[in-house]
């Protein structure tokens, strides 16, 4: 039933960034909807096939908090890179966690990413490795702030 | 202002190239060439409307998936050693 | 009202542009793979949003606008995941980041516990 719901979606997608209205690209854009369906299927069988994730209001306010961070971290790295000393004590250590769904380790994985100065290079069960270019980045996220927003949205 | 950004834009892909050239390793090329890629993107959208070509944004979006695209393949391939399917090789994103 | 939008486009373009080059001149400048991950998330995640934002200011509405709002998305969704698979193609092939330890100096080798 989800694949139904995926096709129309990709169609209707498809027509609003196409737009044509000619026999042989209708024919294509058909043949390209079908094909990405039946890769949404095949990759269904990856990690425990479907699973919803639950679109609401606090996932957007968690997105904008998530980009005035990013902003934040951003102005501390652009001091640093123009730094002529440049002042980066790099440490690459273990960060347990507490996220347990999948959508929550992955957005919380990626949110670490996403701000500069933090990179996850490996997520596991109950912990990630975590490359910091300033230990005050891995202490702000021991703090588990961000963690906390994320266990919130219960997704 | 337009053309100071895409200025802007074109010398930060001669230093992602200098980079990629000086490598040591594969993986600052590789990361050099993803950041050049995501430079094009930038470039291809600021100088379509700046020379208002017809449907440049779409040549930017596809751009910006193939770049997406090429370099988790070029690393799942610096990584397994080849392009399939490894079963059991930890966590996906 | 449009000569507010051309002067905030402006702004945003500049600062994008600045951003942009500080983000390749530290790909240059960080010692290790590591930090250079560092570096180019900085043109990733905030010049190339300031670009897009800047570009969406000076065209009028259309299909366009969503377009590019479509690759401002696109590039915030994919950075990570690429960044995530760099890191970790990096560390599987065997390159250790460069940590500093208490003094402040820096040494090869990987502290993974504790």
């Amino acid at each position: 039933m989800h694949y139904l719901r995926i096709l129309l979606f990709l169609a209707a997608f498809w027509w609003f960034l196409s737009g044509y209205l000619l026999a042989l690209i209708l024919a294509l854009g058909t043949l390209s909807v079908l094909l990405v369906t039946w890769f949404v299927h095949r990759m269904d069988r990856v990690e425990g096939g479907y699973q919803r994730l639950r679109v609401g209001l606090g996932l957007f306010r968690y997105l904008g908090w998530l980009m005035w961070q990013v902003v934040l971290s951003n102005i501390a790295l652009v001091r640093c890179i123009w730094d002529p000393a440049l002042p980066i004590r790099p440490v690459w250590k273990r960060l347990d966690t507490r996220v347990a769904t999948p959508f929550e380790k992955a957005l919380y994985a990626n949110s670490i990413t996403l701000t500069p100065g933090t990179l996850t290079t490996d997520v596991k069960d109950d912990h990630f490795m975590i490359h910091c270019l300033d230990p005050a980045g891995l202490q702000e996220l021991k703090g588990g702030e961000m963690e906390q927003r994320i266990r919130s949205l219960g997704i | 202002m337009l053309t100071a950004a895409i200025v802007a834009i074109l010398v930060t892909m001669v230093l992602a190239l200098i980079r990629a050239f000086l490598g040591p390793t594969e993986y600052d090329r590789m990361l050099a060439a993803n950041a050049f890629g995501t430079k094009t993107v930038l470039l291809i959208a600021l100088a379509g409307h700046a020379l208002s070509w017809h449907s440049f944004l779409d040549v930017a979006l596809l751009y910006a998936m193939v770049n997406f695209i090429g370099t988790i393949a070029v690393m799942r391939f610096f990584e397994y050693g080849n392009t399939r399917d490894n079963e059991g090789s930890g966590s996906t994103p | 009202m449009s000569l507010v939008f051309e002067w905030l486009s402006a702004l945003f373009l500049f600062a994008g542009g600045v951003l942009c080059i500080t983000g390749g001149v530290g790909i240059l400048r960080m010692p290790d793979f590591f930090a250079r991950v560092h570096a180019a998330g900085v043109t990733e995640t905030l010049a190339a949003p300031l670009l897009l934002i800047g570009l969406m200011l000076q065209m009028e509405w259309s299909m366009d606008l969503v377009k590019v709002l479509m690759i401002l998305v696109f590039i915030l969704a994919t950075n990570p995941t690429a960044s995530h698979a760099m890191a970790k193609a990096a560390l599987h092939g065997g390159q250790k980041p460069l940590v500093s330890d208490s003094d402040g100096a820096q040494t090869g080798g990987a502290s993974s516990n504790n």
